[in-house]
């Protein structure tokens, strides 16, 4: 039931603009070993698994004006404010656990941290996590125990699940980068 | 022993950057009790050249101005802030609240106040522009909002642009997730104002020009 009051992602168009630097042919070796072909591949592979994260819903359009704040003053910035992001979150989603495990729950406390999740989630672009809350802050406010319990488990389930994501992202970053590639930006052309 | 609140009095005029030293150089003042949120703003605003003092309570906001009726022996001179962003919704004292407090100060009832809040409701908006803050800007915030705060407090012509809370738009659909799509760095203004300048202007006074008349600075549409 819960699945049905969350909205399909809006259809979108991608345009990856990317400085594909290579400059050996496809068949020479760089320093790392690796050839223009394989940095080329891994560059489309992270171009396809971050598309798919905007069109699954994962990620919205914050997350792509998290990334255009990353500079050469700050290049880990958006790694570093997804971790921040993960560390808040994991207390907060402790605090719930236990807040709705009381005797008597105080809803307007349990909305409270909701809320906080809420806006987090939404300065990072988890979009599926910030929908989640949203639903769950309904509950709140109708104190419905039974309904907030599941909407926990909703949120918990979507905060790993892009948690999950987020890794995987880093990590073919963080390959493409040791290889000799850049990342190529990415703009949401339509929507 | 000495306070918390001492201590970050005894450092801030040598923190701040007296507006004087770069004609572009924006001293902004951020509080939010999130984290991320205030990681978030505060690369916003230095990747706009401007500096940032940022922190986590509406208590510490009025102890870093001087507001907190505490007695100090430095003065308060030297402190230039031209721009307070505060979020709304935090624990102990809002957004709100603070705003009354710096609107009832002597020393920065002109110092444009804006309020940052994810939750779009109306009287709450209200209440907030009616007791003096500059704009009410929604959450998530994105470096175009920045940037046109930014050209407004450098006295850059008239706050204007899409992004802004528009009342009817409000009426219609309280706390919809509109979603979207990102604006780029200086979006086209879609208004049709002749006095509107979106793109960052060149200010060549060095000197702020503090936020002028009490007028509520609600763009319509249509």
């Amino acid at each position: 039931m819960l699945e049905s009051l969350f909205s399909t992602p809006k259809i979108c168009q991608f345009k990856a603009t990317s400085s594909f630097v290579t400059p050996h042919t496809p068949l020479s070796l760089n320093r790392q070993g690796t050839t223009g072909m394989e940095v080329g591949q891994m560059q489309r592979r992270l171009v396809e698994f971050t598309k798919s994260l905007f069109m699954e819903g994962f990620l919205d359009g914050q997350f792509l004006q998290l990334q255009q704040l990353q500079d050469e003053s700050n290049p880990d910035f958006v790694v570093e404010v997804v971790s921040l992001f993960f560390q808040d979150s994991e207390k907060l989603l402790n605090d719930l656990t236990l807040a709705l495990e009381q005797q008597n729950v105080d809803f307007k406390r349990v909305d409270a941290h909701v809320h906080q999740l809420k806006g987090s989630s939404s300065s990072i672009g988890a979009q599926r996590v910030k929908n989640a809350c949203v639903v769950f802050r309904n509950f709140c406010e109708e104190q419905n125990l039974e309904g907030c319990m599941r909407c926990l488990q909703q949120v918990k389930q979507e905060f790993y699940l892009v948690k999950n994501k987020f890794e995987t992202l880093f990590t073919l970053e963080q390959q493409l980068v040791a290889a000799g590639g850049s990342i190529p930006t990415m703009e949401i052309t339509s929507f | 022993m000495t306070m918390a609140g001492e201590i970050l009095r005894r450092q801030s005029p040598a923190e701040v950057d007296v507006c004087g030293g770069s004609a572009q150089e924006l001293h902004v003042l951020a509080v939010d009790d999130s984290l991320v949120d205030r990681k978030v703003i505060e690369k916003l605003l230095k990747r706009l050249s401007c500096k940032v003092t940022a922190v986590d309570s509406g208590l510490r906001a009025l102890q870093y101005l001087g507001l907190d009726g505490e007695k100090s022996s430095v003065g308060f001179d030297d402190l230039k802030v031209n721009l307070i962003m505060t979020d709304y919704s935090m624990p102990g004292m809002t957004g709100y609240e603070l705003l009354k407090k710096i609107k009832e100060s002597s020393a920065f009832r002109e110092t444009p106040v804006v309020i940052m809040s994810s939750e779009r409701i109306l009287a709450r908006i209200n209440r907030c522009l009616e007791e003096g803050a500059e704009e009410f800007l929604a959450k998530p915030v994105k470096l175009s909002d920045v940037e046109r705060l930014k050209n407004f407090v450098m006295g850059g012509g008239e706050v204007c642009s899409d992004r802004r809370i528009n009342k009817r738009r409000l009426e219609e659909n309280n706390d919809r997730d509109d979603g979207h799509a990102p604006s780029p760095v200086s979006p086209p203004c879609s208004c049709d104002r002749a006095a509107c300048t979106s793109s960052s202007s060149d200010s060549s006074s060095p000197s702020i020009a503090p936020s002028s008349s009490k007028r509520l600075k609600i763009h319509h549409q249509g």
